[in-house]
């Protein structure tokens, strides 16, 4: 069995201060195509830098197809990296820019970067091109070298829907063309749940959730049913998250059987709202202006 | 050739819903034994989804023996799904149904309300059935 694609054991990085990561441990599979979720500054962006070879851990390991990328960086031809402002030479044209990276990759494929060829001419200077083209731009270049790993960095933060569409329509081809197990961080549940198989959500505290999407959302249910004392409900492992309405009580609950129990209405339960829900404990209060908030003591 | 549609707010996953399709495909008519479904490459580039979810929906339904996969040549219809009731059973139910939806509209109920009704009603139906 070939080592997984990305490995991490109680993996941190300290900025300064502050932790950037903290008690990451996580496995990614094979082929999988992975929705790296959670708040702003819970560590998405330094868990790709570390991946990627550019930051070195303060704590614990990674390992990348079984290597640490930073003692040996020969690994990262194997790896397509798209950081979150998806940096280009502005002055560059296209064809130039496509040459720059056919260049510097020892592997290189130009059917990959065909597609985005198509609709975007050759000689455009890369400055000039919309931020949906430069995005896809950047994708084609990575996965040109044919990676194993794709790490994609909220690469749909500044795309509008059509474009956001279209970048995740030449990304998936990629995968379908190359096999890659795909890591995309992203805050926006909704603009990755189309695709990813596997969620890892980070919290500042580490890994809050992690595996199969299907498997997660099979054993996870919500109730709803009038407000009651809550004592055990029979296939009913953990709530999750609950929710006391003036007379409806609505539970989210990870189950480990069938939930028969008739006095309460049971539905499934989308990615989006399975995610927020083991994101919200961490959820920090709604910022109020200082000064309007007196000081006082409770209690 | 059956074009898959997504519906992402349906809790259902992806792969069950174009199992769902295919088989509601094959239950209408729509395809029949012989028809290839889209390859996989063509349900990606249409849809924007993951290959690994149109692969395991494939899979799904070799394995419920309804297509078969010919290696370099694409996945095809193998099975149907409508054994006993005939085109002719179809059509007539069709009519009756449009008829009863007329009626469901005159009296005034929305969409929601008359999937909410037959569904029900459906569900009570089987469960009698089970009883």
């Amino acid at each position: 069995m070939n080592p997984a694609p990305l490995d991490a054991r109680g993996l941190g990085k300290r900025f300064r201060r502050e932790w950037g990561l903290r008690d990451c441990t996580l496995t990614i599979p094979h082929g999988a195509v992975v929705g790296l979720a959670g708040p702003n500054a819970a560590g998405k962006s330094t868990l790709l830098s570390l991946a990627a070879g550019l930051l070195a851990p303060s704590e614990g390991s990674i390992a990348v197809l079984g290597r640490d990328p930073l003692r040996e960086p020969a690994v990262l031809a194997d790896v397509g990296y798209v950081a979150q402002s998806a940096p280009l030479y502005r002055s560059f044209t296209v064809a130039e820019t496509i040459e720059f990276s056919r260049r510097t990759n020892s592997r290189w494929d130009d059917e990959v970067v065909h597609e985005v060829l198509t609709r975007i001419s050759a000689d455009t200077k890369v400055g000039t091109l919309s931020t949906g083209d430069r995005a896809r731009l950047a994708l084609a270049l990575a996965l040109g070298k044919r990676p194993q790993l794709v790490l994609l960095d909220e690469p749909f933060a500044r795309l509008d829907p059509l474009a956001g569409r279209e970048f995740l329509q030449l990304l998936m081809d990629g995968v379908a063309e190359t096999g890659a197990t795909v890591v995309i961080a992203s805050h926006v549940i909704a603009d990755i749940e189309r695709v990813c198989d596997h969620i890892v959500l980070l919290t500042g505290g580490g890994v809050r959730l992690e595996g199969n999407v299907e498997e997660l959302l099979e054993s996870h249910r919500i109730l709803m049913g009038p407000r009651r004392p809550l004592g055990s409900i029979r296939g009913v492992r953990s709530i999750v998250r609950e929710r006391h309405g003036d007379r409806q009580l609505t539970l989210l609950v990870r189950s480990d059987g069938p939930i028969v129990d008739h006095s309460w209405r049971v539905e499934r339960v989308g990615l989006e709202e399975l995610v927020l829900a083991y994101m919200a404990p961490e959820r920090l209060p709604a910022p109020v202006p200082p000064e309007k908030v007196p000081l006082r003591w409770h209690g | 050739m059956i074009e898959f549609h997504l519906d992402p707010s349906s809790g259902v996953a992806t792969y069950l819903q174009i199992v769902q399709q295919v088989k509601e495909a094959l239950r209408l008519r729509t395809i029949d034994v012989g028809d290839q479904l889209p390859t996989v490459r063509e349900v990606v580039a249409d849809l924007a989804i993951n290959p690994n979810t149109v692969a395991k929906a494939y899979r799904e339904l070799e394995r419920e023996g309804l297509v078969v996969a010919r290696q370099g040549r694409g996945t095809f219809v193998s099975s149907t799904l409508s054994p006993k009731a005939s085109l002719a059973h179809y059509d007539r139910l069709r009519v009756e149904l449009e008829r009863w939806l007329a009626i469901a509209d005159e009296a005034g109920l929305d969409e929601e309300s008359i999937r909410a009704l037959i569904s029900a009603t459906l569900r009570e139906r089987l469960a009698r059935r089970v009883a």
